[in-house]
């Protein structure tokens, strides 16, 4: 695939992300933040949030396996985990948390265990995407290209 | 302009206090940025420094207050380091949450002239409001936009040339109202959010009840109209 392919394609997935709401306004303010000198500062953002996702997912698996769960605590990592999602414009993660710190504040063991289904599913979906869409930039900058924003 | 403005502040605040600060020679502003988050103290870092300030990012009130020499209520009479000129902190952390941090820094006479800024993800009017009357510059909500702090480094940087009256004017009324306040609500020393870990998160409490009288100055009014 030739460069101008490969950036078309980038801006077509990039919008897809969008529009499938994967990514909001937040993640395009990163972009801007992004320049010669700091060319991996979006890349590195998001490995900071992929790895505090995992621990805060791990942190909530062990914290709704316990005989009698805290609700606080629960509460408390969702809270981040929304936090960092909103901050990296990662919207579909965010709005799970939405819900999810609604079933906290009900004492809901069912709906924070379906809701922790849902945010790992979305946050794997997620960390794929944005995966391929580093990968086609890197491929855009090898080829000799800079990154259409 | 921005530059000299810095520079004016920090003159103007050595007559006030009295301090030496010779040692801070920097023109660039500095901001010590305070936030439990990973992720958002390296955005919060990368959006100052694009602002030409220098950024000090800790993850603790606790530790902000050791970086400014305030740790277990000790105050400094010297500073080992720069000196600080404007300070960002998350509302919502473990330990010490960001409205606990203000109060410290505006009961420390060392202190209480850095501009404290709160950053929080929860909109609660009365949060806000708690904030401001605590001595709070302003407050954003996440998630903080280049914008949100283009326009709080161009204030504090121009503000106190133009507008020391009104700032001034801000202090006043917390004193004045201080008394007001304390006996209308719920004793504010017991913090809606727990100081042991696991965190509580900061959830609206009583204090956050809609039935406070917001006190909006024309300048308070700007940052609400701004937040959507």
């Amino acid at each position: 695939m030739d460069l101008v392919q490969l950036q078309r394609q980038l801006v077509d997935y990039k919008t897809s992300l969008y529009n499938e709401g994967f990514l909001d306004e937040q993640f395009t303010q990163l972009q801007e933040l992004q320049d010669e000198n700091n060319p991996d500062f979006v890349v590195e953002v998001v490995s900071l949030f992929f790895e505090d996702s995992e621990r805060l997912l791990n942190e909530l698996t062990k914290a709704l396996e316990q005989q009698s769960v805290d609700f606080k605590r629960v509460d408390a990592h969702v809270h981040q985990l929304k936090g960092s999602s909103s901050s990296i414009g990662a919207q579909r993660v965010q709005k799970v948390c939405i819900a999810f710190r609604n079933y906290c504040e009900e004492q809901n063991i069912e709906g924070c265990v379906k809701c922790l289904q849902q945010v790992r599913h979305e946050y794997s979906l997620v960390k794929t995407k944005l995966e391929s869409m580093f990968q086609l930039q890197q491929q855009i900058l090898s080829a000799g290209g800079s990154i259409p924003m | 302009m921005a530059v000299n403005g810095a520079v004016t502040w920090l003159r103007r605040a050595e007559e006030i206090d009295g301090y030496d600060l010779s040692a801070s020679d920097s023109e660039e502003v500095h901001v010590l940025a305070v936030d439990d988050s990973l992720v958002d103290r390296k955005v919060i870092e990368r959006l100052l420094k694009i602002t030409s300030c220098r950024v000090t990012a800790v993850d603790s009130g606790r530790r902000a207050l050791q970086f400014l020499g305030l740790d277990e209520e000790k105050e400094a009479n010297g500073f080992d380091g720069l000196k600080v000129d404007l300070i960002i902190t998350d509302y919502c952390m473990p330990g010490m949450t960001g409205y606990e941090l203000l109060k410290k820094v505006k009961e420390s006479s060392a202190f209480r002239e850095i501009p404290v800024v709160i950053m929080s993800s929860e909109n609660v009017v009365a949060r806000i409001d708690r904030c401001l009357e605590e001595g709070a510059e302003d407050f954003i909500v996440k998630p903080v936009k280049l914008s949100d702090v283009k326009r709080i480094i161009d204030y504090m940087t121009t503000d106190f040339r133009e507008g020391e009256e009104r700032r001034g004017g801000i202090n006043k009324r917390k004193i004045r109202d201080d008394g007001d306040d304390r006996s209308s609500s719920s004793p504010p020393s017991t913090s809606p959010s727990s100081s042991s870990s696991p965190s509580t998160p900061c959830s609206p409490s009583a204090l956050d009840s809609p039935t406070r009288r917001l006190k909006m100055t024309s300048f308070e009014e700007h940052i609400f109209t701004n937040k959507n």
